[in-house]
């Protein structure tokens, strides 16, 4: 190996395993994320200048570690003199060794600290993807259609709540294990929902916080083997992720889920997520999660038998529903309902739930009410619903699926 | 809070009678309408026409054509009254004019309600 050539490779991948668990470890001792970041940016820029000279270190993580542990040090030395700033500098300097050892893996307590409940829910999904995996605010920024210094802002704000408010860095006790972890997951799917709005992974950064949040799913379940919900989340991506090329046609045209070549769905990742459905099961600790992979994976059966199990999707969105009581949720059980028992047992169910405000700007209730109005032949509300249904949309090539169907209904 | 939507483009790229691009703004307006959150909003004539007013020293001169000459112009605009910014933002990634050139999001100066 030439030693010249390696290290920005090799303090790329370092930062990429070993960024998270870096500042994990570092925050949970001194509760203060930002510091942390900042010690270990300046490790990094350490590494970038001195190992294309003397090597790649036995031990990346470790010299790393010691040299972001000396920057806090000398940070607290400069500006802290009271009680507190002492004990820290004890704290630090009583664990200052250059020799490799294994650094715990404390990026799961940085995730609960991350979403805690005392954190703004918009902000959790954000905080993780900076901490755990180092991306900068703009890239977050971008992906969750906020404005970079607004994002920013609020990244500092947050991290100033963590330490602030003295959020605790702990897997939380069994008894509330459950609802703290619905927070971390719901972070990683938020992750992946901004990721999952480009689907043909045209913007880079986009498709790869996707894949990081499928990342973050596999660290959960890895460190969390027998939670039911961390595996069913896993399952819910994996199985979204395997219809990803699925749709757009080769014409980068968009293609419903209904309408999709199940050819083109990527087998193994299926089989992925049905074997962590089933180990889940095992539990027999039923949620929302695995009620939401259960429904992807009652979508994925039609490639092998032609048809999705509609009869399945009824009663899990039935459970989802009693679950969740969510308008989206109701939403797609209308769906479900009018391929069970035709159209204008579907439009019922859409009409029950048109009175919920916040539906009035959600794309697919207006797609899924035109839709069912043009298979009605009811063209004059077809097309209103369809022209809402663009208006809410961002993706033109939905737009111009949707534009599609509406001319097509008004045919 | 009242946000105007500044819908700037390069007209040269776009004829004056492109019907294909009123549809999906007479979507995107339906759906402000829905929603309950459009304030106000036009398509303005091209920027040929604009002319541009301005006194210096008490005299008053009249220029043709817009303020500033720049790749894209002002083609629209939209007010939008909803709760915050990220809102606002939201409706405009959703703006046809988003895709075909930019879209400048702007809080309005709210004046202050007389006593």
């Amino acid at each position: 190996m030439e030693p010249a050539s390696l290290p920005p490779a090799a303090v790329a991948h370092v930062a990429r395993a070993s960024y998270g668990k870096l500042v994990a470890y570092l925050s949970a001792r001194t509760r203060d994320v930002a510091k942390a970041e900042d010690a270990l940016a300046q490790a990094f820029l350490e590494a970038l200048n001195r190992w294309p000279k003397s090597g790649v270190p036995e031990s990346p993580e470790a010299w790393l570690l010691t040299v972001a542990r000396r920057q806090l040090v000398d940070h607290n030395r400069r500006v802290l003199t009271a009680e507190r700033g002492r004990d820290h500098l004890l704290l630090l300097a009583e664990e200052l060794d250059d020799k490799p050892r294994d650094i715990p893996d404390e990026r799961l307590s940085l995730m609960f600290a991350c979403a805690h409940p005392a954190i703004d829910v918009r902000m959790r999904a954000p905080l993780i993807l900076q901490t755990v995996l180092g991306f900068d605010a703009a890239t977050i920024a971008q992906a969750f259609l906020v404005s970079p210094t607004t994002m920013s802002q609020r990244l500092v704000r947050a991290k100033a709540k963590i330490k602030d408010a003295g959020i605790p860095f702990r897997i939380p006790d069994r008894d509330e294990l459950p609802e703290r972890l619905d927070a971390v997951l719901a972070a990683v799917y938020a992750a992946f929902s901004a990721g999952w709005a480009d689907p043909l992974g045209v913007d880079v950064q986009r498709k790869g916080l996707a894949d990081e949040a499928i990342w973050l799913a596999r660290l959960i379940v890895e460190l969390l083997p027998k939670e039911p919900e961390a595996l069913g989340l896993l399952a819910l991506l994996l199985h979204l992720d395997a219809r990803r090329l699925a749709r757009r046609d080769e014409a980068g045209h968009f293609v419903p889920l209904m309408e999709q070549d199940p050819a083109r769905w990527q087998a193994p990742l299926i089989e992925e997520a049905d074997g962590l459905l089933r180990e889940a099961s095992r539990h027999y600790c039923i949620g929302r999660y695995q009620l939401e992979a259960a429904i992807q994976s009652a979508h994925a059966i039609r490639r092998r038998t032609g048809r999705a199990d509609w009869t399945a999707l009824e009663r899990l969105y039935d459970r989802l529903f009693d679950l969740t009581h969510s308008p989206v949720v109701a939403l797609n059980r209308a769906v479900v309902i009018a391929e069970l028992r035709g159209a204008p047992a579907g439009l019922a169910a859409l009409d029950a739930i048109a009175e919920d405000k916040r539906l009035a700007d959600y794309q697919p209730y207006w797609a899924a009410r035109a839709e069912l109005k043009a298979r009605l032949s009811d063209k004059a509300a077809a097309n209103d619903a369809y022209l809402r249904a663009i208006g809410l949309e961002s993706d033109p090539a939905v737009r111009n699926f949707l534009e599609e169907r509406r001319r097509r209904a008004l045919s | 809070m009242k946000y105007m939507l500044l819908l700037y483009r390069d007209e040269s790229r776009f004829t004056r009678t492109d019907n294909d691009m009123s549809a999906p703004y007479i979507a995107y307006t339906q759906a402000l309408i829905g929603a309950g959150v459009l304030a106000g909003g036009d398509r303005l004539q091209p920027v040929e026409t604009a002319s541009t007013v301005r006194q210096v020293n008490g005299e008053t001169t009249v220029l043709d054509g817009p303020y500033a000459d720049s790749k894209e112009q002002l083609g629209g605009f939209f007010i939008i009254d909803v709760p915050d910014l990220d809102s606002a933002l939201q409706w405009a990634a959703r703006c046809p004019g988003a895709t075909q050139g930019s879209v400048e999001v702007r809080p309005l100066w709210m004046m202050p309600k007389p006593a």
